[in-house]
């Protein structure tokens, strides 16, 4: 398709150190790019006047359970001009469990970042407001980290008395 | 409940009026509807024209806890919440009653999760138990109906020296 | 009993709430302004919201919502059970739209193994999709006009439906969260007495919809209570990620059944209605002609419906008739393997979506060839549509916040998941 194909060269370009791979799923493009340059990637592709991703759909991450990059956060934009979804990833490591926020580029990923925060505990560099989403202040796990038990653990929530 | 403190004996004249008292209660229930989630909509179809729950006295759904006499709990309630249910509860004055409607509040439901409560007995007690995910209107106005057989039956001397709950009220001095 | 001091509200949503630029305190703020809990349990809020307002006198100065009192932990559920378990719980999400979020689940997982369910089966899917667009507007409309004061279009709006409420009965057997369709298709056929009382029931809509609206619609107080209220103009609903009928209300044109067309909808003929003054009462015109258009929508599948199986024959990924399980050996073996072991889908990642009556509901998969998801995200309109309510209520009183809210329409089972 033309319009992957202008994307992947494009990003090539401007980012040729920054870019590491591309994959198409069942019609779906997702890129991979270094976690140090994503801001700067992320407002290109919202500025750039043929591409146009003004509209950022959703910011989540998934949990690999591995030793090395056991994070990826994954990033959904939309452009209206061409209809086209785009998907971008990016690892994150336990060790160094942050990266830079894009909440400056969309202002749509500051509550979708406090929930990967609340989740996970991936922590994002100037947040204008990095708290829990769901769960109260007191809480001590994240939840979605595949060493979490799916029946919780007692006694970390309270509960009032009858 | 000032004329039942005065009542002590079971004579004629004080079954009379514990009949006369209990049938005006069963007949105007004022429910809380306490309605979290999706069972608060099956709630609200009881309170129309097709189930209506107006021919029981109950129309009169308020929403704050000092003039009602009944809570039903409807939807699932997770520890966040549980502290929110329980500070209604204790605001309810005497007599109240309580419905579990929908499993959620029952057992806990499909939700076997760490953020939900198993079940609102452990922390309310509960009367009637309404099974179904979401229960049918006309399976709680049946609920209702027990409940009114449950009001029927009380008498005096169940609301006589009860002590009051302890309310975690602030007060400025 | 002692005076409530700063050590007993938590600090941090207290700082989100006084500004993070500014260093007023705790004691100097309520000398000149009030910090006001509109609570989880409050009669308007359309579900356990809780909302933190800071205000001046009876403007609103700030605001914090602070959500998860529903929160459920359905992402960690998705990650313990196989794909057609799932389906029930897809329901309960958004619980006014029940059959939809089957919809989406069902086409996102679809499109991760790889299969096409038979036409029939999406022409029956579409027609149950629009039919809960109707009803999940006809609720919105009902509750936001009761929110405002005028109590009698609620009851109307229930009453009509109902009537959608019996159609879904007849069809698939329970009113309300049916888990109706199945990946490869759906449950069961469409009767003929559901379609005939489908039939009758949009015969009549447009003259029920118009006494319901004639009730409000030249109603100084309504006009007056929703006109101006909470605009967002076109370059704010876009950055802040509004989607279905509150960004057609602020004149874009976007519709994802237009934009990316799933099912069959680029062959229906419908308009997109759109106003450009992005305020309270435009959300609401925006949703009371969507049930027209929705209308039209379900007049032409019905004539359009092809005869047809309504289940794909792969007995590798979907689970084969129940009469062909009890008669043939294959079939039989087919559905232990699907039920214990899963569907299998290839490695790799999709993102699906939909157009939900309250927005855009996309559903994020990764599978790792197992028969459960190793990860599954649910993108929530409604989670995404309440962000940007601190920046609507700026400005407002106390007494339109509840309109905002009415007009934006949440639906805190799925925002909070």
């Amino acid at each position: 398709m033309e319009l992957q194909e202008l994307i992947i060269q494009k990003l090539k370009k401007n980012f040729p150190d920054s870019f590491i791979d591309f994959n198409v799923h069942m019609g779906d493009l997702s890129v991979k790019v270094d976690k140090k340059n994503i801001v700067k990637i992320c407002s290109y592709l919202k500025e750039d006047s043929e591409l146009e991703f003004i509209f950022c759909e959703d910011v989540t991450a998934i949990d690999w359970a591995k030793r090395k990059n056991r994070f990826t956060v994954v990033y959904h934009i939309f452009s209206f001009k061409h209809n086209f979804r785009l998907c971008i990833k990016a690892d994150v490591d336990e060790s160094d469990c942050a990266i830079d926020t894009v909440s400056t580029v969309w202002k749509t990923a500051n509550w979708e970042e406090r929930e990967v925060y609340d989740m996970f505990g991936i922590s994002f560099n100037n947040h204008p407001d990095l708290r829990r989403m769901y769960l109260p202040e007191e809480f001590e796990y994240h939840p979605l980290r595949k060493d979490f038990p799916l029946m919780g653990i007692p006694g970390s929530l309270a509960l009032p008395k009858k | 409940m000032g004329l039942e403190a005065q009542l002590k004996s079971d004579g004629f004249i004080t079954t009379t009026i514990d009949a006369v008292i209990a049938w005006s209660r069963e007949n105007s229930v004022w429910p809380m509807p306490m309605g979290i989630s999706c069972c608060a909509i099956e709630m609200m179809a009881v309170a129309d024209p097709k189930y209506d729950i107006a021919r029981f006295g109950s129309e009169v759904m308020r929403f704050t806890p000092r003039q009602c006499d009944l809570m039903i709990v409807a939807g699932t309630v997770t520890y966040k919440m549980s502290h929110v249910v329980k500070k209604i509860y204790d605001q309810m004055p005497d007599p109240k009653w309580v419905i579990a409607m929908g499993a959620c509040t029952s057992t806990g439901g499909i939700y076997r999760t760490y953020s939900v409560v198993q079940g609102i007995d452990q922390f309310l007690p509960v009367d009637v138990y309404l099974a179904g995910c979401p229960p049918r209107p006309d399976n709680l106005l049946h609920a209702l109906m027990e409940i009114q057989k449950k009001i029927g039956k009380t008498k005096a001397r169940d609301f006589q020296n009860k002590p009051l709950p302890e309310l975690n009220v602030i007060q400025n001095n | 009993m002692e005076k409530l001091t700063e050590k007993d509200v938590n600090p941090k949503i207290l700082q989100a709430l006084l500004g993070a630029e500014s260093d007023l305190t705790v004691d100097e703020a309520l000398e000149n302004e009030m910090i006001l809990n509109m609570g989880p349990q409050h009669p308007a809020t359309h579900g356990v919201l809780r909302l933190l307002l800071r205000l001046d006198g009876e403007t609103i100065v700030a605001c914090v919502p602070d959500l998860g009192y529903l929160h459920r932990g359905y992402e960690k559920l998705a990650e313990n059970m196989s794909f057609y378990e799932f389906i029930p719980h897809t329901d309960r999400l958004d619980y006014l739209s029940p059959m939809s979020n089957n919809v989406a689940w069902a086409l996102a997982v679809e499109k991760l193994a790889g299969i096409e369910a038979p036409p029939r089966a999406q022409y029956i899917r579409m027609l149950v999709a629009e039919l809960t667009r109707i009803a999940s507007h006809l609720v919105a409309i009902g509750s936001l006009s009761m929110d405002v004061g005028a109590l009698t279009v609620f009851l109307w709006t229930l009453r009509e439906r109902e009537k959608i409420l019996d159609i879904w009965d007849i069809l698939c057997g329970a009113r309300f969260t049916n888990s109706y369709t199945r990946i490869g298709g759906v449950a069961n056929d469409a009767q003929p007495e559901a379609l005939k009382l489908v039939k009758n029931f949009i015969d009549k809509i447009d003259e029920n919809l118009d006494e319901c609206e004639r009730l409000v619609n030249p109603n100084k107080i309504f006009i007056e209570r929703l006109d101006g209220i909470g605009v967002a103009t076109k370059e704010q609903a876009i950055d802040f990620g509004l989607t279905g009928p509150n960004l057609r209300a602020s004149g874009v044109e976007f519709d994802l059944r237009r934009a990316t067309p799933y099912m069959f909808y680029d062959k229906m003929d419908f308009n997109i209605p759109v106003y450009t003054e992005g305020d309270s009462l435009a959300r609401y015109f925006v949703r009371v002609d969507e049930i027209r258009e929705s209308a039209k929508i379900i007049k032409q599948v019905l004539d359009k419906m092809p005869q047809g199986e309504t289940l794909l024959n792969q007995p590798k990924k979907v689970l084969p008739h129940k009469i062909e399980v009890y008669s043939k050996m294959e079939e039989l073996i087919h559905d232990f393997m699907i039920v214990n072991f899963g569907i299998n889908p290839p490695k790799g990642d999709i993102y699906s979506a939909i157009e939900n009556p309250k927005g855009e509901l996309g559903f994020y998969l990764v599978s790792e060839g197992e028969g459960h998801p190793w990860r599954c995200k649910i993108r929530s309109p409604s989670f995404v549509n309440l962000q940007s309510l601190p920046h609507l209520i700026k400005g407002h009183m106390v007494s339109d916040v509840v309109a905002i809210i009415g007009s934006l329409d949440p639906i805190m089972g799925e925002a909070d998941k």
